[in-house]
C-alpha cells in the first residue's frame, strides 16, 4: 500500500513541477505578494502632507509648526494665508491635516489660559484620520510638557509611560509579513489539491487510476502529501524570508509554528479536497477556491482585527482556520509563543482538519462514479 | 427567384449583389445580430448574471461586514494596586468611553499573563504610590499594549492619550488651577465626522469589487467562445474584429453598470454610506472606470483562449493588485515610492480615490477631473491594446 | 464588388507550408502542399488525424497565416485579402461554433444576420435548409439540446444561410451515427447539384473516399496521392482477395498471411481474412502452414482503403517487420462466462442512457460494443469497470461487481481509457513506471516489465520524452502498454484506435489478436462499424438498447438482400436503426 501510495506522491510532485501553468502559480503569485504585501501592505504614516495657518506668528508657534515639519510621519506642503484656503486643500488631497494655531497663541501660553490650536483632518480615509491624529497629539503633548518644563510652568499630575509589548517600535510589517506566512501557504496548497482531481478528470486519467488496485484512501492519501509537502516547503522560505529579508524577530520555537503550520496545512488541504471533489473542470475548481480563498483571507484578521467585526460574524470565523494560524505566527514570531500557550488554537485546527479530511473522503466516494 | 433542378430555390441576389449589400449595408445588420445574440446568452445563461450581480452583492456584504479599522469595546486590564479616589477618576474615564472595556487585575503578573492569553490587548497600571506621587506632579500612569497588531496599538494608545489629557484637564478644573496642559487641541475631522471605517471602506470596495467582476466578464465569456468553437464558426464571416469587439463590449457594460448601480446602493441603504456627490459624476466616472476594466478583459482574453487561463490571470492580475494597491486599506502615500510608482497602473487607484470623494467629500472636481482622464487614458490604451493584439486569425 | 474569377479553379493551392511551435519546438503540419480543387466538384481532403487536413482548411478560410506558398481561392489571393474571401465562402469548423443556448431559428438569425441576408429573403431560405436538413421541428428547441448529428446539420444549415460559392467542411461527419452521416452526405450531394457550389471537405473516414468527385490524399503533411477515386482503386484492381481456411482460426490465418511474401495487408473480415497484395497475383496457399486445410482464395473489388494502406507501405519503412509472435494457442478451456451483465440500467435524471442490456463474454474473446456517439456503450462500459454505478442490474467481471470489488480483484483488469489519457507532463518511462507500481509491481518484477514494454511497444527511442508531445500512434502504444503492465486477464479498451491512421490501427489490431490468442478476454468499444470485423462478438447498441447481437456475419446475414448480397457492417447498422424505428412506431 504504502509503495502505491510513494507513487503516487512521487507523480504528483512530478506533474505538478513538470506543467508550466501549475509551476507559475506555485512561484508567480507567492513571490509577487511577498513583496508586495511585505513593503505595499503597511498601515505606518510616512509623510503624510499637512498645512499650517499660523495665525501667530510668534517663535513659539513657529516651534510647534517645525515639530510637525520634523516628525517623519508629516511633510509640510506650504503654508496658508486664510481659512478660505482650507476646504480646497483638503478636498484636493493636497493636504490631510491642517493645522490652525490661534492668533492669541502666545499670549494665551503666557497667561497659563489654554492656548487654542485646532487639527483639521481629512476623515475620508478613517484609519489613516485616526492615526494622524494619534501623532498630531503625541507631538503637541510633547511640545507642551516641554514648554511647561522650559517656563517653570506646572508639571501635569500623573504622565503616560506607554510601552508596547512585543513590537516596541509598533513596526506594521511585523505584523503582516508573518501574516504573509499563512496567506502564501494557503493559496498554495490550495490551488495544488483543488485543481489535480479537476485536471485528472479533464484528462481523462482519473478513471484510469480508479480501475487500479489503489483505494480511495490511497488516492486521498497521494493526493494531499503533494500538497501538504509543497505547503509546508513554500512557507519554509517564506519564514525564511520573513526573518531573514524583513528583519521580523523570530523569539519562539520551531516546533510550535511547525505544529501549526502541519494542522493548518491539513485543514488547508482538506478543504482542497473537497472543493476538488466537487469540482468538474479545473475552471470550477479554481472559481471554488477563489470563492473559499477571499472570505477566509477577509476574515482571518490578516489585515483588520477580528475583534472589530460584528458578533455574527466573529462566530463565522472560528470556522476559518487561517484565524488560528495567524494567531499561531505571530505569537511565535512576536511572543514566543510555546506549545502549551498556543494549545487553544492547536485543537480548533485539528478539529477543523479531521472534519475537513472526512467530509472530503466522504464526497470523494459519493462523486467517484 | 431561380428554382434550381433539385426543386430547391435560391435567390439570385446572393452572388452578385450579395456582397456588395453585404459591404453597405451589413455592419449595422451584423451588429445588430451580434448583439440580439450577446443579449439573448446573457438571458440563458445565468453565470455572467451571477458574475455581475451576484459576485458583488456577496463580496459587498462580506467585506463591508468583515473589514473593519474600527476599535470599539478593546478589552484592556486595570491594575490599580491602591485604590482611592485620585484612581478611581481616573478608570471610571475607561468605563465611561465607548472604546474600551476594562477588566480589573489584582496585580500587573496577573494582568501580564492575561496579555499573553490574549484576553487583555492592554494594561493600564495605577502603582500603589500613585496617590502620593500626583501630588508631587508627574506621577507615571503605566500603559503596556500588545503591539503586535501595530495598527490596532497605535489606534489604542491614541484613545489612551485622548482619556489622560480630558482627565487631567478635569482634575484642574476641578481645583481652580490652569490647566497643566497649556495647549487645548480642537479636532475636526471633515467628510467622516465619526471617523467610521465603514464609510470609506465600502466605497473602496465597490471599485475592488467592480475591477474583478469586469475583467472576469469579459475574459470568461470570450474565453468561452474559443472553447467552444464559436470564435472561428465567427471569424470565417464577415464580420470585422471591431464588430466583435464592441458586441462584447456594450452587452458586459450594460451589465457592469448594473452590478455597479446595486453596489451603490447596497452602500447607502445597507451600509448607510452618505452619497455627497451627484449620481451623474458617479455614473460618468464609473463608465470610464468600466470601460478600462472590460478592455484589460478583452486583453487578458485575446491572450487566453480557454476559460481556466482566462480566470486564472483575471484573478491573479486584477483582484490582488486591487486590493493592495489601490489606496482603499493602505495609504499610498505611506508606500516605499517605488511601489507608489507601480500604483499608478492600477485603474482601481484612480476608481478608488474618486468614489471616497464622491460618496464622502461631493464632486471635487481637483480630485474627480485628473483620477477620471487618467481613467480614460487607460481605458483607451486597453482597449486599443485589445483590438491591436487581438486577430483574425487562429495563429 | 466580387472579384472572383469566373475561370480560376475554387481552390489553388501553391506549395504551402506551415509549421507551428509546440512545447519549444516546431512541428511542421504542411509541408509543400500543392493542390487543385475544381469548380463545382465535391473534393475530398482525406487523411488520418496530425495530417494536416485541418490546417489545409483553415489556411484556405484565411485564419492562419502562409509559412510559404500561395493558396487563391476563386482566383484571389488568401494570403493578401482574407476577408474578400470570406466573403464568398462558408466554412464549418470540425466543432461548429453553434451556440448552444440559442434556438436553431435564433442560431440561424445570427448567422443570417453576419451574412448579410435581407430580411426578405430570409423565410423562403430558411424553409429550405430547415426542409433539407429535417430540422423544421425543432425550430425552437435549444441547439445543446440537438443530437450530435442534428447538430452537424444545423452547423451545415448555418453555413449555408447566403449559399456560398464554395464550401469548406471540416470533418462534418466525426462523431455522427451512419444514419446521420447518410443524411449529410445526402445535402451535400444536391447542394453540388441544385447550387453550383464547389464543396472541399475533409474527412478520415476512408470509406467517404468513394462518394466524392475527386480525392487528396494526406499524410503527415504532406500529398501522397491526388485524383478521382476510381483511380486509387483502379491501380488496386486485381490485388485484393478473400482468403478462408479450415483447421487454423482466423487470427492466426491473419497472421500467417501478414507475414507471407508479396502481401501488403492482411485483415481480418468476418470468418475469412482479407488480402492486398503487392502483385496482382493471388497470395501463395503454401505458405500458411501444414495444419491449414481448404484454402479458399477468391479475387474480391478493391476498395479505397486500399490503395491508402498500398501508398502509406510505400512511403514507410516497414517497421512493423517484426510482429508479436502468436503464443501457442493456449489450451482450450471450457467456454466460461468472465463478464456477466443482466437488464442493466443506468438513468441519469429521467434520461435512460442504458435500459436493460444484458449480453455474456467468454474467457479469451473479443468483445465489441459498437454504436454512435451516445448509444449507451460508454456508460455500460464505464459501468463495468465500476466507474458509475448500474442503476439497476447487476453486472459480474471475473465474478466480482468491481464497483465494490477489493483492490486485487482490480489488479486482474487492464484498462484503456478514451484518448489515451496518460499524465501528459511526465515522460514515457515516468509513465510507465507510475502505472506499473499502482499495479502493485515493484523491484525486478518491474524492471523487467518495463523492459518488456519498451521492447515489444519499440518506445526506447521516446523514453524521456514528454507524453503529450508524442505522435498520436505512440500515446496509443504507450496507453495500452500501461495497461498492459501487470498481465491483466481481462483488457477493457475504450475507442482505442480513434485518430490513428490505418497503419497504426492494423498494428493495433495485430497485438490485440495476439493478447486473445493468449486467453486474455479483450471487452472494446468503437463508433468504427468496419472495427466490427475484429471482434468475435459484438452487440450494437443504439439508444441505450442492444438492437443486435451476434458475430459480425450473422449480424450482416441478417441483412443480406438480392441488390446487396454482401451488405457492410455500415449497411446492417442502417438497417438495424431503421427496423428499430418501424417497431417503435408500430408500438
Amino acid at each position: 500500500m504504502w509503495r502505491r501510495i510513494l507513487a503516487l506522491v512521487a507523480k504528483e510532485l512530478l506533474a505538478v513541477l513538470k506543467d508550466a501553468k501549475s509551476r507559475v502559480v506555485l512561484i508567480g503569485p507567492p513571490l509577487i505578494q511577498l513583496v508586495v504585501f511585505g513593503y505595499a501592505a503597511t498601515f505606518d504614516l510616512n509623510h503624510v502632507p499637512f498645512s499650517v495657518l499660523n495665525h501667530d506668528r510668534s517663535a513659539a508657534s513657529r516651534e510647534l509648526v517645525a515639530r510637525f515639519a520634523g516628525s517623519p510621519a508629516f511633510q509640510q506642503m506650504g503654508a496658508l494665508d486664510s481659512e478660505h484656503g482650507i476646504p480646497e486643500l483638503i478636498d484636493g488631497r493636497d493636504a490631510a491635516l491642517v493645522l490652525v494655531i490661534d492668533r492669541r497663541f502666545t499670549r494665551d501660553l503666557a497667561l497659563h489660559r489654554p492656548a487654542r490650536v485646532q487639527l483639521v483632518v481629512d476623515g475620508r480615509n478613517s484609519n489613516t484620520a485616526l492615526l494622524i491624529l494619534g501623532y498630531a497629539n503625541t507631538i503637541v503633548t510633547d511640545f507642551s510638557r516641554d514648554w511647561m518644563h522650559d517656563h517653570g510652568g506646572q508639571a501635569p499630575p500623573a504622565v503616560l509611560d506607554m510601552r508596547a509589548r512585543y513590537n516596541p517600535p509598533l513596526n506594521s510589517q511585523w505584523f503582516i509579513v508573518p501574516g504573509i506566512v499563512a496567506l502564501l501557504t494557503q493559496v498554495v496548497t490550495l490551488l495544488v489539491v483543488a485543481l489535480t482531481v479537476a485536471r485528472e478528470r479533464e484528462a481523462g486519467t482519473f478513471d484510469q487510476l480508479l480501475v487500479t488496485p489503489m483505494r480511495l484512501l490511497d488516492i486521498l492519501l497521494g493526493k494531499s502529501l503533494p500538497g501538504l509537502l509543497i505547503g509546508v516547503l513554500e512557507a519554509t522560505v517564506i519564514v525564511l524570508a520573513a526573518v531573514w529579508w524583513f528583519g521580523v524577530p523570530l523569539r519562539g520555537g520551531l516546533l510550535p509554528l511547525y505544529l501549526g503550520l502541519l494542522f493548518f496545512v491539513i485543514s488547508v488541504t482538506g478543504i482542497g479536497l473537497m472543493i476538488s471533489s466537487l469540482a468538474v473542470t479545473q475552471q470550477q475548481a479554481l472559481l471554488g477556491a477563489f470563492l473559499f480563498m477571499v472570505p477566509s483571507i477577509i476574515l482571518s484578521g490578516f489585515a483588520t482585527p477580528i475583534a472589530n467585526m460584528p458578533a455574527p460574524i466573529q462566530k463565522l470565523t472560528l470556522v476559518n482556520p487561517m484565524r488560528y494560524f495567524l494567531v499561531v505566527l505571530r505569537s511565535v514570531f512576536l511572543e514566543g509563543g510555546t506549545v502549551q500557550s498556543l494549545l487553544p488554537q492547536y485543537w480548533p485546527m485539528a478539529l477543523i482538519a479531521a472534519l475537513s479530511l472526512l467530509a472530503a473522503g466522504w464526497l470523494f466516494r459519493r462523486r467517484v462514479y | 427567384m431561380t428554382t434550381g433542378p433539385a426543386g430547391l430555390t435560391r435567390t439570385t441576389e446572393t452572388r452578385e449583389q450579395g456582397v456588395a449589400h453585404a459591404a453597405r449595408g451589413g455592419a449595422a445588420g451584423r451588429l445588430r445580430g451580434l448583439l440580439r445574440k450577446e443579449f439573448l446568452q446573457i438571458g440563458r445563461d445565468p453565470s455572467s448574471i451571477a458574475i455581475a450581480f451576484l459576485l458583488p452583492a456577496i463580496l459587498l456584504l462580506i467585506f463591508g461586514y468583515g473589514v473593519s479599522l474600527d476599535a470599539r469595546n478593546v478589552p484592556v486590564a486595570l491594575v490599580v494596586e491602591a485604590p482611592n479616589a485620585d484612581t478611581a477618576g481616573f478608570t471610571a474615564r475607561f468605563a465611561q468611553s465607548p472604546y474600551f472595556r476594562p477588566l480589573p487585575f489584582a496585580t500587573i503578573q496577573q494582568a501580564d499573563r492575561a496579555m499573553s492569553a490574549r484576553l487583555v490587548q492592554g494594561i493600564v497600571w495605577l502603582r500603589a504610590d500613585f496617590s502620593r506621587q500626583l501630588q508631587a506632579g508627574g506621577a507615571p500612569i503605566g500603559v503596556i499594549v500588545n503591539g503586535v497588531d501595530a495598527n490596532d496599538a497605535r489606534i489604542i494608545e491614541g484613545y489612551v492619550q485622548q482619556i489622560w489629557i480630558a482627565w487631567i484637564a478635569a482634575r484642574a478644573e476641578e481645583k481652580g488651577l490652569p490647566g497643566p496642559m497649556p495647549i487645548s487641541v480642537q479636532l475636526r475631522v471633515w467628510f467622516n465626522p465619526s471617523v467610521s471605517s465603514r464609510d470609506y471602506l465600502v466605497p473602496g470596495l465597490i471599485a475592488i469589487i467592480m475591477t474583478l467582476t469586469g475583467a472576469l466578464l469579459t475574459a470568461m465569456v470570450i474565453a468561452r467562445e474559443w472553447e467552444r468553437g464559436t470564435m472561428e464558426a465567427l471569424m470565417v464571416t464577415r464580420v470585422s474584429l471591431r464588430e466583435i469587439l464592441i458586441a462584447k463590449l456594450v452587452p458586459y457594460f450594460v451589465l457592469g453598470m448594473g452590478g455597479m448601480a446595486g453596489s451603490v446602493a447596497m452602500a447607502v441603504w445597507l451600509f448607510g454610506v452618505p452619497l455627497l456627490g451627484s449620481i451623474v459624476v458617479l455614473a460618468a466616472s464609473s463608465s470610464l472606470f468600466l470601460l478600462a476594466a472590460l478592455g484589460m478583459g478583452l486583453l487578458i482574453s485575446s491572450f487566453a483562449r480557454n476559460q481556466f487561463v482566462a480566470g486564472q490571470i483575471a484573478i491573479i492580475a486584477t483582484f490582488l493588485p486591487a486590493f493592495i494597491l489601490s489606496g482603499f486599506l493602505f495609504d499610498i502615500g505611506s508606500m516605499p515610492v517605488p511601489i507608489q510608482l507601480v500604483t499608478h497602473l492600477i485603474a482601481a487607484r484612480y476608481f478608488v480615490a474618486i468614489l471616497q470623494t464622491v460618496f464622502l467629500a461631493g464632486d471635487v472636481w481637483r480630485v474627480i477631473l485628473p483620477n477620471m482622464a487618467a481613467l480614460a487614458i487607460m481605458a483607451v490604451v486597453f482597449l486599443g491594446a485589445a483590438r491591436l493584439t487581438a486577430r483574425k486569425r487562429l495563429d | 464588388m466580387p472579384r472572383e474569377s469566373e475561370t480560376a479553379p475554387a481552390v489553388l493551392i501553391d506549395r504551402v507550408g506551415k509549421s507551428f511551435a509546440a512545447g519549444g519546438r516546431a512541428v511542421t503540419a504542411l509541408d509543400g502542399v500543392s493542390a487543385r480543387v475544381e469548380r463545382g466538384s465535391v473534393t475530398g481532403l482525406i487523411g488520418p488525424d496530425g495530417a494536416g487536413k485541418t490546417t489545409l482548411m483553415r489556411l484556405t478560410a484565411g485564419l492562419l497565416r502562409l509559412d510559404s506558398g500561395r493558396i487563391e481561392v476563386l482566383g484571389i489571393d488568401v494570403g493578401k485579402e482574407p476577408l474578400e474571401v470570406q466573403a464568398s465562402i462558408g466554412y464549418m469548423p470540425q466543432h461548429f461554433g453553434l451556440y448552444e443556448d440559442l434556438t436553431v431559428k435564433e442560431n440561424l438569425d445570427l448567422y443570417a444576420d453576419l451574412q448579410g441576408v435581407p430580411a426578405a429573403d430570409r423565410p423562403a431560405r430558411y424553409a429550405e435548409l430547415l426542409h433539407m436538413t429535417g430540422l423544421e421541428p425543432f425550430t425552437g428547441r435549444l441547439a445543446g439540446r440537438l443530437s450530435g448529428g442534428m447538430k452537424q446539420k444545423l452547423g451545415l444549415a448555418c453555413t449555408l444561410v447566403r449559399a456560398p460559392t464554395l464550401l469548406l467542411l471540416d470533418e462534418p461527419t466525426v462523431g455522427v451515427d451512419p444514419v446521420s452521416r447518410r443524411e449529410l452526405w445526402a445535402i451535400i450531394e444536391k447542394l453540388t447539384h441544385a447550387e453550383e457550389m464547389t464543396v472541399l471537405l475533409s474527412t478520415a473516414y476512408l470509406d467517404e473516399a468513394e462518394r466524392c468527385g475527386a480525392v487528396l490524399l494526406m499524410h503527415d503533411g504532406r500529398l501522397i496521392g491526388e485524383g478521382a477515386p476510381g483511380e486509387f482503386t483502379g491501380k488496386m484492381a486485381g490485388r485484393s482477395f478473400r482468403v478462408a481456411a479450415r483447421g487454423i482460426g482466423r487470427r492466426r490465418l491473419q497472421e500467417r498471411l501478414a507475414r507471407t511474401p508479396g502481401v501488403l495487408d492482411a485483415i481480418i473480415q468476418g470468418s475469412h481474412v482479407r488480402v492486398v497484395t503487392e502483385q496482382t497475383a493471388p497470395p501463395a496457399a503454401d505458405a500458411l502452414g501444414p495444419d491449414a486445410a481448404g484454402v479458399e482464395i477468391a479475387a474480391v473489388a478493391p476498395r479505397f482503403e486500399d490503395s491508402f494502406v498500398a501508398l502509406l507501405k510505400a512511403r514507410v519503412a516497414p517497421v512493423a517487420a517484426r510482429a508479436p509472435d502468436l503464443p501457442p494457442q493456449a489450451p482450450a478451456k471450457p467456454a466460461e462466462d468472465v463478464i456477466v451483465v443482466q437488464h442493466l440500467t443506468r438513468r441519469f435524471g429521467a434520461f435512460l442512457a442504458v435500459n436493460d442490456v444484458s449480453f455474456a463474454v467468454r474467457r479469451g474473446e473479443i468483445f465489441g460494443l459498437l454504436g454512435a456517439n451516445g448509444a449507451g456503450k460508454s456508460t455500460t462500459f464505464r459501468m463495468l469497470c465500476g466507474l458509475l454505478p448500474a442503476s439497476e442490474g447487476t453486472l459480474r467481471v471475473a465474478g466480482f461487481d468491481l464497483r465494490h470489488a477489493a483492490a486485487v480483484a482490480r489488479g486482474h483488469i487492464g484498462y484503456m481509457a478514451q484518448k489515451f489519457s496518460l499524465y501528459g507532463d511526465l515522460s514515457v518511462r515516468e509513465n510507465l513506471r507510475f502505472f506499473s507500481s499502482a499495479y502493485d509491481l515493484h523491484g525486478q518484477r518491474q524492471r523487467a516489465r518495463m523492459a518488456w514494454a519498451f521492447a515489444e511497444f519499440e518506445l526506447q527511442a521516446f523514453a524521456e520524452a514528454t507524453s503529450k508531445d508524442l505522435p498520436l500512434g505512440y500515446k496509443q502504444r504507450l496507453a495500452l502498454a500501461c495497461a498492459l503492465m501487470h498481465e491483466p486477464d481481462i483488457i477493457f479498451l475504450d475507442e482505442p484506435t480513434s485518430g490513428v491512421d490505418p497503419l497504426a490501427r492494423r498494428e493495433f489490431w495485430r497485438r490485440i489478436n495476439a493478447l486473445a490468442e493468449s486467453g486474455v478476454t479483450v471487452l472494446v468499444t468503437t463508433h468504427f462499424m468496419e472495427e466490427a470485423e475484429y471482434c468475435d462478438r459484438l452487440v450494437i447498441m443504439a439508444q441505450g438498447i442492444i438492437l443486435a447481437e451476434g458475430t459480425s456475419q450473422s449480424i450482416k446475414a441478417r441483412f443480406a438482400s438480392a441488390e446487396r448480397p454482401e451488405p457492410t457492417m455500415e449497411d446492417a447498422f442502417v438497417a438495424l436503426i431503421e427496423e428499430s424505428v418501424t417497431k417503435a412506431r408500430a408500438a
